[in-house]
């Protein structure tokens, strides 16, 4: 079964002062160095900030584009793995160790679904 | 989180069993080399599962589930040699050799388990697929053991009983122990031969889902599913092996067209007539991906590209067709040409005789095909049989064409397969 896993950083909670750290960098990269080893991973990256995307809305047969920065920032998508995993909780597991790797600066909501048509 | 939100403490005793099917095949290797023997190994393990079941309800999950189990069960092994004297003298040296990993690993006992953690999981597949073993518990064992699946997971993977399979790897944990096959990675010219016989277990398993030899289904897709994690987790610990890439790459693009080979109905669906906006183009995507490694890697070493990558290739030539009939005929031909003189086998020239026919016709391709039939090595292949009738009915030789899918479909023991090759044969004119 296949899972993706939209990670969404509530970046208005980060200390102004947050930049990247090196210990986090490393975890990741060893986390997802574990994922690759054990065959689950199948993709993996980042996005950029939201600000330099755009929101396109569909509303009453219109199409509207919105550019970013957007003053509802809250809990955007920052990046996403894909997964294949035996089970649902398997990858429940893998999604636990991702949010866990990160220090008490963060609040973030990890969202796991299956991908249908499998 | 709001008040609906069941209590943590109920998703624990399924995270303990997710960290446990995760960590298992880690965890019994580094067990394995430190108290060698796989068995004992595993009931380390299974201690280690008792104890965690016990203790991560009260305290929670661990940072490190892996790591946790893994010193679990060293300190378990230390139990076990101080209550039993056998033990003890069977392995005089352990407990001093375990107490001192304990140690090594209590500075940062992640980062040490992880060092001992890829090594081990290799010694454990090259001891799987030891020649000393006969191929069907190679296969097995490395289910087993690398794979992590139970003994029921394999046997009804395989439409088999559950102890035939346990018989089948007890038996072969007690030719490892008798014939006292080191538990190591083999190096120098040794390596290259054994992980030949690695891959080959890894492709036949997939091979024995997609086109399932016995009983009522076409595929099994959990065999190609388990077969192509077992590839990628190769290509994890063995990044720098172009052929294990080229593996990978193969069954990537391979398992691409696993939803497409059948329709609602159930039954087969053959390549030439696939719905092609049903493969799965993130596996076709990562196929050529592991392929440019494969040929990359090779390169690098000078080498000719293997026989994984070379029929990948030709996997990926068929993949990046939009259509049927923009299939790149020329170019798998000429790659089956390459692989048939690379590595002749009767199975790579019937292949090159259905790209021939293709390119040049089906006369042309008939007279490759006929002489594989004169070679006699796979006369009982229903293949060679199913491709000869479809060749002669693409000629007009309906009689002899019924002949020839009537005996193919008396070859296979695959029921819906049966079922097809009949049909074609009491209907020449329906291609």
């Amino acid at each position: 079964m296949r899972y993706l896993l939209l990670i969404r950083p509530d970046i208005d909670e980060l200390p102004a002062d947050w930049a990247p750290d090196a210990r986090l960098e490393e975890e990741m990269g060893h986390l997802l160095e574990e994922m690759t080893k054990a065959g689950v991973l199948l993709d993996t990256a980042g996005l950029r900030p939201p600000e330099e995307g755009a929101v396109l809305r569909l509303a009453g047969g219109a199409v509207t584009v919105v550019d970013g920065p957007f003053t509802e920032s809250k809990e955007m998508v920052g990046g996403y793995c894909l997964l294949q995993t035996r089970t649902r909780d398997e990858a429940v597991e893998w999604g636990t160790r991702f949010l866990r790797i990160h220090g008490p600066e963060w609040t973030m909501a990890l969202e796991l679904r299956e991908l249908d048509g499998e | 989180m709001t008040a609906s939100d069941p209590p943590v403490d109920r998703a624990v005793p399924r995270a303990v069993d997710a960290a446990w099917r995760i960590e298992w095949p880690q965890l019994v290797a580094v067990l394995t080399r430190l108290v060698g023997d796989m068995t004992l190994a595993e009931d380390l393990a299974q201690d280690a599962h008792v104890a965690a079941l016990e203790q991560w309800p009260r305290d929670g999950v661990p940072a490190n589930p892996g790591a946790w189990l893994t010193v679990t069960a060293k300190r378990r092994a230390i139990d076990r040699i101080r209550r039993d004297s056998t033990l003890a003298r069977k392995l005089p040296l352990l407990e001093g050799e375990i107490l001192s990993s304990l140690d090594a690993g209590s500075s940062d006992p992640a980062a040490a388990v992880d060092e001992e953690i890829t090594d081990d999981l290799l010694r454990m597949l090259f001891t799987a697929c030891h020649p000393a073993l006969p191929r069907a518990s190679q296969v097995a064992l490395t289910l087993r053991m690398v794979g992590g699946l139970t003994t029921d997971e394999i046997a009804r993977a395989y439409v088999t009983a559950t102890p035939t399979i346990v018989r089948r790897i007890s038996r072969a944990k007690k030719t490892i122990r008798d014939e006292h096959i080191p538990y190591e990675v083999p190096s120098g010219a040794e390596l290259a031969e054994r992980l030949d016989a690695v891959l080959e277990v890894v492709y036949l398993v997939f091979n024995e889902g997609y086109a399932a030899t016995a009983g009522d289904d076409w595929m099994r897709i959990d065999l190609c599913t388990e077969a192509l994690r077992l590839a990628r987790v190769l290509s994890g610990l063995l990044p720098a092996e172009p052929e294990v890439a080229g593996l990978a790459a193969l069954l990537e693009l391979q398992a691409s067209r696993l939803r497409a080979r059948y329709d609602a109905a159930g039954r087969p669906v053959l390549l030439r007539d696939q719905d092609r906006t049903r493969w799965d183009r993130l596996l076709i995507r990562r196929g050529y991906a592991a392929l440019a490694r494969a040929h990359t890697l090779a390169r690098d070493r000078g080498r000719p590209p293997g026989r994984y990558a070379l029929q990948a290739a030709i996997a990926a030539a068929h993949a990046m067709a939009p259509t049927q009939p923009q299939t790149d005929w020329r170019r798998i031909a000429g790659l089956y040409a390459v692989l048939a003189a690379r590595f002749p086998s009767p199975i790579v020239e019937l292949n090159r005789a259905v790209a021939v026919a293709e390119l040049h016709g089906p006369a042309a391709g008939l007279e490759l095909v006929d002489a594989v039939v004169a070679g006699g090595a796979i006369d009982d292949y229903h293949l060679l049989h199913a491709v000869r009738g479809d060749l002669l009915l693409r000629l007009g030789r309906t009689a002899e064409a019924g002949r020839e899918l009537e005996r193919a479909a008396r070859l296979t023991a695959n029921t819906v397969e049966q079922a097809l090759l009949l049909d074609r044969a009491a209907r020449p004119g329906a291609r």
